[in-house]
């Protein structure tokens, strides 16, 4: 099972069977079996990027959450107002592990939950007012801050605030830029457009506002790495190392300054294209900065996106792109060696955002695991057409998958591991299926680069492998005894 | 394993020399402050005048101790027998209440939205809520369907009322199936809030669709039943300890609300969406019951509103009881309520944990602690702290109103342990810094939130309460009965002890403590 097409088109329509009709039409245009064709020319039918069905318990969020939990937050050096009811800040505050240096509360203020906290005469009366004295508090609480965001929250946009007049007012009164973010949670119908209204707002408001010193040959950026469990860390390392010098990370432990110099860089490199490619298409556009994707997932993408990189520069950067690859060859040899054996052919099922569906598809290959299905919470069709030619015939993608959906899917699949958020973890466990939270790196990581594939591996390893599984049906453990002991 | 290989994790890979540099070389591109200001900042953000200024906020919240309604509602719904929480409103509120729940219980929290979107702002969601709850009942098969709100559909002024019906109306839902409704605005009271009204709506609407008339204390259909809430419970070890107090008073009762189920069920292979939960045909039944003894007062006023005027019924409500003082008092009520004599086994109970007290009291005598969380569980701990010795100092509670002010304040008054305490109401975690490191204290209790401030302040943080993320299975033991106040006098005298021996020179690095 996993890889036949027919068998597993049979699954899928089974299993929309439950749906009342009209969500099932709807459902059904949301999944695609992989095939020769889809796989030689990517261009798939697969629905994507459309409004969830309400009471189907899709595992999106919302344009907030792409807006201050994905693009801004990370931004270390500034204050981030939740601008509205106390909840959206509260649920957010430090859960996605975008790593930054500094001191907490005095020069970086990533993992605080700053809010009006919006009461019934804010709704009433409005908050304008109300926020241009939190500017101001800010700005005597955290005085190093560098700048504020505001992340609207629903009734901001419902109630008719302008909170753009408060911010021009404010930013001027108080000399620092204060950004306004309509990033309702209502807008659109995922996180993905509040990733493209934060990526508008950093255009308007502080892309190519500054220069850099001293410009030189190698500059890039990196875009899109949000530094999760430090990945932007274990990914800028090689970079150096290979004699690049990164100018600007957007936006893990990003700064203020990294947004407004970026437009200096020789190449902008993308890790995280659907959340921030408005950005590179700008500075494109803009400044006529080239733009390519990496992948720095598992030792095979790592080297293959080092050398592309290396080749957009001279001889020395590629003669030190060899050298780094051949520094870490060996570790990752060694990591390989051990964990495949423990890995090889486990089935992996997928379902992350709108990047890490596909592209953590190699690190699992180097373990010589099998992703049998995978999809996106909010991915678009362009994420889609580059999916299809990654994976092999008879693989299923889905898009927006609900919980019923996964559920049943990872059953008939007998998959070995499940990879998704939170909200799915402690099902997969009452299943006995073993699960990696895919956002957060379940409290580990990094998973970027060579340090991070390392880390990858052993986790991968200890939840796949892990003795505890034996213990959830009573008698298994007698079975492991006689594996144990050669029986 | 003998083929180990090193991998360093994020603690240790961070602090390598490489990265080291690396950071050092980011700050170029960072127009970072210098390092004498940031030290000048971090030593004037320690000072008295920034404690004043701190305090003189009026608008700004920084860490808040509270969320919002409708995780509430959430927590409220599954506490009943097949109940489907269902928010009504923007989908991504529905993906931070499930995801904070999990992080807290490490369990799923099942729940669905009727993911509004723009039109919705524009033409209300009607038609997503009739659409939700069909395609919500077709897939996860609920009994019942608790219907809360988010921020977006309050503001927009949707009719849930109306909505519910014209689903009924439309087919999407059939007549048979509850669907009990909150409005739970975010933009008012707390997660408490929100607990309150949906559970006072999916006992008002269980018990008026049944057509029984209250005839409270008749026991009739019942046995002479005791009902008991336990509110917004973050400990699934709580309901536990009810349950062992009950089983030796041999009485039969209650639970109104029970989401002990849920947030702690087994790992067998197979999930269910649904796991125990308070029976819904027991529900209308409680109104027959000889009373109701509700184990949170601030949580739950409306539904105890509800129980005393239309039941009522004889009810005792009392803060989360903590400690031997509060114990007692909750077997006396228990007895008062039921009239049965209390079991010997739980006077034995006391015996053991008071002795245990008096083993500990000495490292606990003096110790002066912060607090921080829900009303309710505040009054526990103060009464906890008072009756063995240990000196509130800094209470903060961000959800408290000016009824729990005085509670805290009188019981703090009575008590010479408790001279040195002010209880503040509305303020955040930010104010809890500057107090602790303005007054410093010896232990900060409270929530997983509170680790910031105390590393700040370098105080060790003894976690209790709601939510607490960063340590596994605190939930799974209770803080109530005694046994509970076993449990939180271990975690705080060995947290106590641990620190003496970090702290010691050496000499003094005892083995008998």
């Amino acid at each position: 099972m996993g890889l036949d097409i027919e068998a597993n088109k049979k699954i899928i329509e089974e299993m929309l069977e439950a749906y009342p009709e009209k969500a099932r039409k709807d459902r059904e245009k949301h999944f695609e079996i992989n095939n020769e064709e889809l796989i030689n020319c990517g261009k798939c039918s697969i629905k994507s990027n459309m409004k969830s069905r309400p009471g189907v318990m899709t595992q999106r969020g919302c344009a907030y959450a792409g807006s201050k939990g994905v693009v801004w937050g990370p931004i270390k050096d500034m204050v981030h107002i939740s601008h509205g009811p106390v909840g959206c800040g509260q649920y957010s505050w430090g859960t996605r592990r975008n790593y930054a240096n500094g001191t907490l509360g005095i020069d970086n203020f990533t993992a605080m939950q700053v809010t009006s906290d919006f009461q019934e005469t804010d709704i009433v009366f409005g908050g304008d007012k109300k926020l241009e004295v939190i500017c101001r508090e800010i700005k005597e609480m955290f005085p190093l801050a560098k700048g504020i965001s505001i992340q609207s929250e629903c009734p901001v946009g419902l109630i008719g605030d302008d909170i753009e007049a408060v911010s021009k007012k404010m930013s001027a009164e108080l000399g620092i830029p204060i950004i306004p973010v309509r990033c309702e949670g209502f807008r659109g119908v995922s996180q993905s457009l509040g990733h493209h209204i934060a990526n508008d707002a950093i255009r308007d408001f502080l892309m190519g506002k500054r220069e850099l010193a001293e410009c030189g040959p190698y500059d890039i950026n990196i875009i899109g790495d949000y530094n999760i469990g430090g990945d932007a860390w274990a990914s800028r390392i090689l970079l150096e190392e290979m004699g690049l010098r990164v100018i600007a990370q957007w936006s893990g432990d990003g700064t203020i300054n990294e947004l407004a110099i970026a437009h200096k860089a020789k190449l902008n490199l993308i890790h995280c294209h659907r959340s921030m490619n408005y950005m590179v298409t700008t500075m494109e556009k803009e400044y006529g900065i080239p733009w390519m994707e990496y992948n720095f997932f598992g030792p095979t993408k790592t080297a293959e996106s080092l050398r592309a990189i290396a080749a957009l520069f001279d001889e020395h950067i590629q003669e030190n792109c060899e050298n780094v690859i051949a520094k870490y060859t060996p570790q990752m040899d060694a990591i390989i060696s051990k964990f495949k054996p423990r890995l090889e052919g486990k089935k992996v099922m997928l379902l992350v955002g709108g990047l890490r569906a596909r592209h953590t598809l190699g690190a699992y290959e180097d373990l010589g695991m099998e992703v049998v299905a995978t999809g996106y919470e909010f991915a678009h069709k362009d994420d889609y057409e580059k999916t299809f030619p990654e994976l092999p015939e008879g693989t299923i993608i889905y898009d927006d998958p609900t919980a019923y959906e996964l559920e049943e899917l990872a059953q008939k699949l007998d998959i070995d591991l499940m990879g998704s958020g939170v909200k799915e973890k402690y099902v997969y466990h009452k299943m006995g299926i073993p699960f990696r939270q895919m956002h957060s790196w379940d409290y580990s990581g990094p998973y970027h680069g060579y340090d991070g594939f390392k880390i990858f591996a052993k986790d991968m390893d200890m939840t796949i492998n892990s003795p505890v599984w034996n213990l959830i049906k009573p008698g298994k453990t007698e079975l492991l005894h006689k594996e144990e002991a050669g029986v | 394993m003998k083929d180990r290989i090193e991998i360093p994790d994020h603690n240790s890979l961070f602090k390598s020399e490489p990265y080291v540099k690396q950071r050092e070389g980011k700050k170029a591109f960072e127009a970072p402050c210098s390092e004498q200001e940031t030290m000048e900042a971090l030593a004037y953000s320690k000072s008295s005048e920034y404690k004043d200024k701190n305090f003189a906020r009026q608008s700004l919240v920084v860490n808040p101790h509270k969320a919002c309604q409708p995780l509430g509602a959430l927590m409220a719904a599954l506490g009943f027998e097949k109940t489907l929480p269902f928010i009504h409103g923007s989908q991504g509120c529905t993906a931070y209440f499930r995801s904070h729940l999990s992080r807290h219980f490490k369990e799923p929290a099942p729940a669905v939205s009727s993911s509004m979107t723009e039109d919705g702002a524009v033409f209300g969601g009607m038609s997503n809520l009739i659409d939700g709850l069909e395609n919500s009942v077709a897939l996860y098969k609920p009994e019942m369907v608790a219907v809360s709100t988010t921020c977006m559909a309050e503001v927009i002024g949707d009719d849930l009322q109306a909505f519910i019906s014209n689903a009924r109306l439309k087919g999407a839902i059939s007549e048979d199936l509850p669907v009990p409704y909150a409005n739970t605005p975010s933009f008012s009271g707390s997660h408490i809030t929100g607990y309150d009204s949906m559970l006072k709506s999916i006992i008002s609407t269980l018990y008026n669709r049944s057509g029984i008339q209250a005839a409270p204390g008749s026991g009739e259909t019942t046995g002479e039943k005791l009902n008991l809430i336990l509110g917004f419970e973050p400990y699934t070890g709580n309901f536990a300890e009810v349950r062992k107090i009950l089983a030796a008073f041999d009485t039969e009762y209650t639970f109104l609300g029970d989401h002990s189920g849920n947030f702690d069920s087994p790992a067998t292979g197979e999930y269910s969406y649904y796991y125990g939960g308070t029976k819904l045909t027991d529900v209308p039944k409680a109104a027959n019951a000889l009373g109701t003894l509700s184990l949170q007062k601030y949580s739950v006023k409306k539904t105890m509103e509800y129980i005393n005027g239309t039941w009522k019924q004889q009810t005792i409500s009392m803060s989360t009881p903590i400690g031997i003082t509060a114990t007692d008092r909750l077997i006396e009520a228990i007895s008062e309520l039921t009239g049965l004599p209390i079991p010997d086994e739980l006077v034995d109970e006391r015996g053991r944990v008071v002795d245990a007290l008096t083993d500990s009291h000495p490292y606990l005598h003096g110790k002066r602690v912060a607090l921080v969380g829900d009303p309710d569980l505040l009054i526990g701990l103060i009464q906890f702290c008072l009756e063995t010795g240990m000196e509130p100092v800094h209470i903060i509670c961000s959800n408290g109103d000016n009824g729990f002010k005085e509670e805290a304040e009188a019981l703090l008054a009575a008590s010479p342990y408790g001279a040195e305490a002010t209880v503040y109401i509305g303020n955040d975690l930010w104010h809890m810094r500057s107090l602790l490191i303005d007054n410093p204290v010896d232990l900060a209790v409270g929530s997983s939130h509170l680790k910031y401030a105390a590393k700040d302040a370098g105080v060790p943080l003894i976690r209790v309460g709601f939510p607490v993320f960063d340590r596994h299975h605190l939930h799974r033991y209770p803080i109530i009965g005694y046994q509970g106040a076993l449990n939180l006098l271990t975690t705080i005298v060995n947290t106590i002890l641990q620190n003496l021996d970090e702290d010691s020179s050496g000499f003094n690095h005892d083995l008998v403590r």
